[in-house]
């Protein structure tokens, strides 16, 4: 095996199994040769910026790093990316993937999916690479919109959404996805914003070094067909009012330090927190005084209940996006099937030995003819 | 049963081998016969198929030849006592080689009145019906429609009819144990095999043996089913009613010299993906789904992780398949298996591996469809589908095996073909096959195909400006097949997709002609794929050829023995390779006035032979669900050699 390169991962236990890169990598070393050709303006590029400046911290040989997608726009990332990467079919890349992973636990293979890609046509596989934990990092870029099949309502779009398919309004109640992740028994639940390089970049290193499957919705702007969509979440002044950083350890709270005043409690502006309502048990937010500022909630991104996770996820109003958590929602240790499958390898040789074609195929009553 | 004895005889004057029950001295007599043919028929709830695999495995290690038909419904418990709910197995073993399960049976085991009346119409006069009179109550009767007993009303009066009280008979012989009636009369399909293997003087050790294994966490029950058994066959030994038992010589002539075990198809099928895998030194990756009849393979291979193997059993068809074509590209020898809607599902995966160029193997077990079909019933209505099932132009070769045992070289072939070519493959077995079994040599490992592949190691191509690079769609000019770069070798990163890919560099290329020349190279790399050569048996220069493929082989194979033997000059050939075409079938069909394709389909192969060579070839066709029997395809094949 390689040595390891000046910044590599040889404490990262995810990674373990990986080479390491044997000379320092730069970004440019993770830019394929072919042109980029989303939309002038698509948030995919700040993706593709941030995840090709992450991949050197990892200091892995990129030839055993691989990227497999779908269908959509965001799937076209693998033939941006200078590792092994396939561009496969609607829906599929986890089962693909999971096919890769188990069958090769030296490489480090990452999945690029949209929510059509992911929500729609592929949720099955969605689900079950998540409730196995197979390690796989998947990137989910939510748009909320079809981009490839120009403009028809996604499974993330919200209800009454007027699209090309919808011109009165799209009937569907959409999707969390971060609340199905936890309704699937993933291990490891993010969401970032594809504007926030550095929120992202963080957000990708704790999932790389997370042991099984991780999610990572990334909000992300389609400026053609969405245009704004997450405008909220990304605009200065408004963001004080929508986004929630989870930090583990750390106290939910947004909207300023300190406590409010009267007159900002009252107005619902100022410092606010996230406490759990004592009649329902489930979240709400308030304005941080000094007499509720120790009940705000610290978030526990390795309690073993999902519970508040999928409170957490919850938070947001699905019209405004205001209360919008990003970060990590749930980061916990699970047994990862990659590894028990070669375990059951390893049992099975130490318990019969290794494999005797000879033996099995003469197993059972057999009879001879004689000449 | 007396047209099938040979030569009437006293004693048997050689010891049979395997023999250890019969107890000498016996007054009874024995007579010698060249073949049988036996259907233990009964509710799907009591285990016919085990008591028909005990009696095979008895058979196989007695060295006859012998061929099995399980026929059982898909529902797992179908209404105890109904005609639905009949489970049977029909085995047929014999001295000399044999090629089906049999038409007609010489002896059924109706273990009560639906076995009997949804079997009775199988039967020619004077077989023997061994029934068990415990089951042939009123109530029992009047479920099927019998208003007066058959075992007296005179209906069955053709017939050398054994009433034997099997249920009363087992329940009193395992008195001693500490069974409730229920448990004890569990075991009666144990007596009636140890009352058949005593009347065709089968070995029991072998199982005793299974039975101590299969229970060996309830010894209790255990020893109450050997008990049960050795009451059968002391029953028979005993009775007045069995004056007679047969001999079946070992059918040492029809076998070339080797050691031989009996398998079935599914069985077959596994170890040939095993020993794929051990030949081209790569990991058997499985991605499946559970469907009937194929999920034995998945069962299978699953025990086998000591061997390598990975088992994957998806969430889905279409999982199942994309985890094999993900270890594909990770350099696995990758297969998925399933029947005929699990193909349909898989579809479009089986066309991104077309575009892709990895080697993956696609094993269809066929039952009857469309749609859900007939899912314990056999069929070969899929050909179409594999060949043409796909969106574009996505050329796929098919082989397929002729045997239950057969299956084991046809894995490796289609390995063979997926990893030189680098295409997926399709084989196409089916229901018959895969639960039909019969002997088979077992081969030296070094008979087995050399299948080493050469994975990518460095650049092969140098640009104009003379660097040197990786090009994923360079092809080896003699078979077309582009490089197989795994992940993880330095230096070959490259990207592949279901996008059409530029000729050479493997770029994303939208250009007409770059699209013209792929699909016409993807269509010439299948088209140039090395097959044998079709082997024609005409020993009479007849003028009308017998053309099948697949599980047809027995069936056709005794049909024209049967004409041989009746003067008749008919040609016979079976296909393997359904694509490509060997070439020279061509020639083949031009040498023959007429050409007969009996197929369990609608005449997909004829189709084929029809649109590809300008044939009229006539099609001969069955879609009952069952393989044709011998006698009626040697009188459709008579009628069209008069025509």
């Amino acid at each position: 095996m390689p040595e390891t390169s000046p910044e590599g991962t040889g404490t990262i236990e995810a990674l373990s199994l990986i080479p390491k890169a044997t000379a320092r990598q730069s970004m440019k070393d993770f830019k394929s040769d072919q042109e980029v050709r989303w939309c002038p303006g698509c948030g995919d590029y700040a993706i593709l910026a941030a995840v090709q400046g992450f991949m050197p911290e990892l200091g892995l040989a990129k030839e055993n790093i691989v990227f497999v997608s779908g269908i959509g726009c965001s799937s076209r990332f693998p033939y941006y990316m200078n590792t092994y990467g396939m561009h496969s079919i609607h829906g599929r890349a986890p089962a693909i993937a999971t096919g890769l992973a188990t069958s090769r636990r030296d490489l480090s293979v990452w999945v690029v999916t949209g929510d059509g890609d992911a929500l729609s046509i592929g949720g099955n596989h969605l689900i079950h690479a998540l409730r196995r934990n197979v390690n796989l990092k998947i990137l989910l870029f939510n748009n909320r919109i079809y981009g490839l099949t120009k403009g028809q309502y996604s499974p993330t779009s919200e209800l009454g959404k007027i699209t090309k398919s919808t011109p009165m309004g799209s009937l569907d109640a959409p999707f969390n996805p971060v609340s199905l992740a936890l309704g699937a028994e993933a291990s490891f639940v993010a969401r970032t914003v594809d504007s926030d390089r550095k929120h992202l970049t963080q957000v990708l290193r704790e999932a790389a070094a997370h042991q099984g499957t991780a999610l990572i919705e990334i909000y992300q702007n389609c400026n053609i067909f969405n245009d704004g969509a997450f405008e909220v979440l990304k605009d200065k002044q408004q963001a004080e009012e929508a986004v929630i950083r989870l930090e583990h350890g750390q106290p939910i709270r947004f909207g300023g330090g300190g406590t409010s005043s009267s007159s900002e409690a009252e107005s619902g502006g100022g410092p606010r927190g996230v406490v759990r309502d004592a009649a329902t048990g489930d979240l709400k937010v308030v304005a941080v005084t000094p007499e509720n500022e120790s009940r705000i909630l610290v978030h526990d991104a390795h309690s073993a209940s999902p519970t508040t996770a999928f409170a957490l996820s919850r938070l947001a109003d699905p019209d405004t996006l205001h209360h919008t958590p990003i970060g990590v929602f749930r980061s916990v240790e699970r047994p990862v099937y990659d590894t028990l499958m070669a375990e059951q390898l390893d049992t099975a040789i130490e318990q019969n030995g290794k494999g005797d074609l000879a033996a099995l195929l003469a197993g059972g009553d057999t009879w001879t003819v004689v000449g | 049963m007396t047209s099938q004895v040979s030569s009437p005889a006293e004693q048997a004057d050689e010891a049979v081998v395997g023999e250890q029950r019969k107890p000498a001295g016996t007054t009874k007599d024995v007579r010698r016969l060249d073949r049988v043919i036996i259907r233990f028929a009964g509710d799907s709830g009591d285990g016919m198929q085990l008591t028909g695999d005990r009696f095979t495995s008895e058979t196989a290690s007695f060295g006859n030849d012998l061929s099995t038909l399980p026929n059982f419904p898909a529902e797992i418990r179908a209404p105890a006592g109904t005609l639905p709910g009949v489970s049977s197995f029909q085995l047929h073993f014999a001295d000399h080689d044999i090629l089906t399960p049999g038409d007609a049976p010489n002896v059924l085991v109706a273990m009560n009145p639906a076995a009997l009346k949804a079997n009775i119409g199988d039967l020619p006069r004077g077989a023997e019906i061994i029934v068990n009179t415990d089951e042939f109550t009123k109530r029992a009767m009047q479920k099927v429609g019998y208003d007066t007993s058959p075992l007296e009303d005179g209906s069955l009066d053709g017939y050398s009819l054994h009433p034997v009280p099997l249920t009363t008979l087992t329940v009193e012989a395992l008195k001693e144990f500490d069974l409730s009636r229920k448990e004890a009369e569990r075991s009666k399909n144990m007596f009636a095999l140890g009352l058949l293997s005593w009347m065709y003087h089968r070995p029991t050790e072998g199982t005793e043996r299974f039975l101590k294994s299969k229970f060996a966490k309830k010894p209790d029950i255990a020893a109450a089913n050997i008990a049960a058994y050795r009451a059968g066959w002391n029953f028979g030994e005993t009775t007045e009613d069995f004056a007679v038992s047969y001999e079946i010589a070992p059918a040492t002539k029809a076998f070339p010299v080797g050691t031989y075990r009996n398998i079935s198809g599914n069985l077959a099928l596994s170890y040939g993906l095993i020993a794929a895998s051990r030949q081209a030194d790569l990991p058997l990756y499985l991605g499946s789904y559970p469907i009937t009849p194929a999920s034995d393979i998945l069962h299978e291979l699953s025990r086998h992780k000591n061997f390598g193997v990975r088992t994957f059993q998806a969430e889905d068809e279409i999982a199942g398949i994309g985890a094999a074509l993900g270890a594909a590209f990770g350099g696995s020898l990758a297969v998925t298996t399933t029947s005929g809607p699990g193909v349909a599902l898989k579809s479009e995966t089986i066309g991104l591996a077309v575009s892709l160029e990895l080697p993956l193997l696609v094993i269809d077990i066929q039952r009857g469809g469309p749609s859900t079909g007939l899912p314990t019933k056999t069929e070969q209505a899929d050909l179409l589908q594999a060949m043409y099932g796909r969106n574009g132009e996505a050329p796929v070769p098919v082989v397929a095996p002729c045997t239950p045992a057969d299956c084991f070289d046809a894995a490796l072939e289609a390995a063979r073909i997926a990893l030189t070519y680098r295409t997926p493959v399709m084989l196409l077995s089916d229901g018959y096959l895969a639960n039909g079994s019969e002997p088979w040599r077992i081969p030296d490992l070094d008979e087995l195909p050399d299948l080493t592949v050469q994975f990518a190691q460095g650049p092969n191509h140098t640009l104009d400006d003379g660097s040197e690079v990786f090009w994923p769609y360079k092809r080896d000019p003699q078979t077309l097949a582009r490089p197989w770069a795994v992940p993880g070798t330095p230096g070959l990163e490259h990207r592949i997709g279901g996008i059409e890919k530029e000729d050479g560099s493997g770029n994303i290329s939208y250009a007409p002609a770059n699209h013209d020349f792929m699909v016409r190279t993807r269509q010439a790399k299948i088209d140039g794929i090395e097959v044998p050569d079709l082997e024609v048996d005409d020993p009479h220069e007849a003028s009308t050829l017998v053309l099948g493929w697949g599980s047809t082989y027995g069936p056709i194979t005794a049909a024209v023995r049967r004409l041989r033997t009746a003067g008749e000059a008919i040609a016979q050939a079976h296909l393997r390779h359904l694509n490509p075409f060997p070439s020279n079938l061509g020639a083949v069909l031009a040498r023959y006035e007429k050409v007969v394709i009996p197929e369990m389909n609608l005449g997909q192969l004829a189709t084929l032979v029809r649109a590809k060579y300008l044939v009229n070839a006539h099609s001969y066709n069955q879609v009952n669900g069952m393989p044709f029997k011998a006698e009626q395809l040697a009188k459709a094949l008579k009628e069209a050699i008069d025509a």
